[in-house]
């Protein structure tokens, strides 16, 4: 289980995250939503320390660490080899082809064996559904494409969370659908995943919590059932205000 | 017509000779000690370490701006001409005396070095940051990441800018006829002095330098294609 208590994160003078008290549990996914610029990026990215709050505690199954205090290397490596991230621009290595992208971690750091990492790497793209396009550079796929394998390349850590920072924001409806078939299938297979994210649809299908944040405070830590009878008029406004963009956006096209 | 012939086709394989015996040894092994230099020197100035380690950085600034602030044929100068005079008791009585080549190697290195920290550490910064996290994500050290992920991109950026510097340094080699190496230079003007043609020789030698960069340029245009193959994939 992670456990976040108190941790608070400044960039300059502007707060980011303000007295964050959160867990996410195993087997379970969590969707954080909010505004753009509310600090659930942040949130996300503190969890494998790309970024460092200033103080607070985090607690990952039991191991402690102490914001306020320097971090070991060691307990940053041990941190990040347990949570798998995947990115809003995939940040796939693009002199590597699609296979060599998901054996990448595993050879390096797990320093398994290349022919164990090979099978495993194709049995996660296959898992993906791109099992075909192993020997492709990253520039040969489309931004779906490219965000599946990298879904593999986390995957292939076999971390025990994996973090997704708005992993569809940059795709168009078609390409989304694929990745996030994808995301549903880990759900359903109750892999701990923590997603952040404009789509509520996809929010209400999967996410076992949610979390909403606002001016880097968290305004609602709760069920989705809960979350959406608007229990709060916050809640109720951002919800009409995504719906809005929503039927704009299909009025634009 | 005949006799201006006859002088190409006698000073030619003298010069080319020249060419292979110092011109091209020297700037192949000029530019790879100056291209190590410049890797560590450009990860140096990058490194955002403090401490102790902000001695290093400020001698790997310093080398820079002295290499880049002075003229290459001062440098040579100061090293095979110079050198010589600095005595210091106990440690170098009789001065610093390199025979040419090391003196030609040497300065020639620092010089080219110089120029490619800044070509190195441009290419290294133009790499995206989400590399770095996308490789931090998966738990690689800094020295794993710089090694397996950004290196190898930022050796395809920086291409382009160390021809040219390469290229270059092939041509400002014949500044070494000035510190008594027979490099392709030094041996026209020998033959001028001797013939009394130095239109024709000097135009000669200038011809052969423009081969030898015509080859360099044709192997830069090779290895791009080949390291660009994963930004344009070949279909």
């Amino acid at each position: 289980m992670i456990k976040f208590e108190h941790v608070n994160k400044t960039f300059g003078d502007h707060p980011a995250l303000i007295d964050i008290n959160t867990e996410f549990k195993e087997h379970q996914t969590t969707v954080i939503v909010g505004p753009s610029g509310s600090g659930k990026s942040t949130l996300l990215r503190s969890l494998n320390l790309l970024e460092r709050p200033e103080n607070g505690q985090y607690h990952f199954n039991d191991l402690t660490i102490d914001f306020a205090k320097p971090l070991s290397n060691k307990t940053i490596l041990t941190l990040r080899r347990k949570t798998g991230m995947v990115f809003q621009g995939y940040n796939l290595f693009p002199h590597l082809t699609v296979v060599k992208n998901v054996m990448e971690g595993p050879i390096q750091v797990l320093k398994q064996s290349t022919a164990d990492a090979k099978k495993n790497a194709l049995n996660l793209l296959d898992k993906v559904g791109l099992a075909d396009k192993a020997d492709a550079y990253p520039s040969q796929l489309s931004g779906g494409q490219q965000q599946r394998v990298a879904i593999a390349r986390s995957l292939a850590m076999n971390p025990e969370y994996i973090l997704l920072d708005e992993p569809t924001s940059a795709l168009d409806p078609e390409l989304e659908a694929g990745v996030l078939r994808v995301l549903l299938e880990l759900a359903q297979e109750k892999d701990s995943m923590i997603i952040v994210t404009h789509n509520l649809e996809f929010a209400r299908a999967v996410a076992d919590k949610i979390l909403f944040v606002e001016n880097g405070k968290i305004l609602f830590d709760g069920t989705p059932a809960e979350f959406f009878k608007q229990p709060t008029q916050r809640i109720a406004d951002f919800l009409a205000a995504m719906t809005f963009t929503a039927i704009s956006d299909k009025a634009n096209q | 017509m005949a006799a201006i012939w006859h002088i190409i086709v006698t000073a030619t394989p003298q010069i080319v000779a020249a060419g292979l015996k110092y011109t091209i040894p020297i700037a192949i092994i000029s530019f790879i000690i100056g291209l190590i230099l410049a890797v560590l020197t450009a990860l140096t100035k990058l490194s955002p370490r403090r401490g102790w380690f902000s001695i290093v950085k400020a001698i790997a600034y310093f080398y820079v701006w002295l290499f880049r602030s002075t003229p290459l044929l001062v440098q040579l100068f100061i090293v095979y001409f110079g050198l010589p005079y600095l005595k210091v008791k106990g440690i170098w009585p009789n001065g610093i005396q390199l025979d040419p080549w090391t003196a030609g190697i040497a300065t020639f290195s620092l010089n080219t070095g110089a120029y490619c920290a800044e070509t190195i550490r441009a290419s290294i910064l133009s790499i995206p940051e989400g590399q770095w996290e996308a490789a931090y994500s998966i738990g690689m050290t800094k020295p794993q990441v710089l090694r397996r992920i950004i290196l190898p991109q930022a050796a395809r950026v920086s291409l382009p800018p160390l021809s040219n510097s390469f290229i270059s340094l092939v041509k400002d080699t014949s500044l070494a006829a000035s510190i008594t190496i027979i490099e392709m230079f030094e041996v026209s003007q020998q033959i001028a002095a001797e013939n009394y043609q130095p239109l024709v020789m000097y135009s000669l030698v200038a011809a052969l330098y423009a081969v030898l960069c015509s080859i360099l340029s044709w192997l830069q245009g090779y290895l791009e294609k080949r390291t660009s193959r994963y930004i344009s994939p070949i279909n």
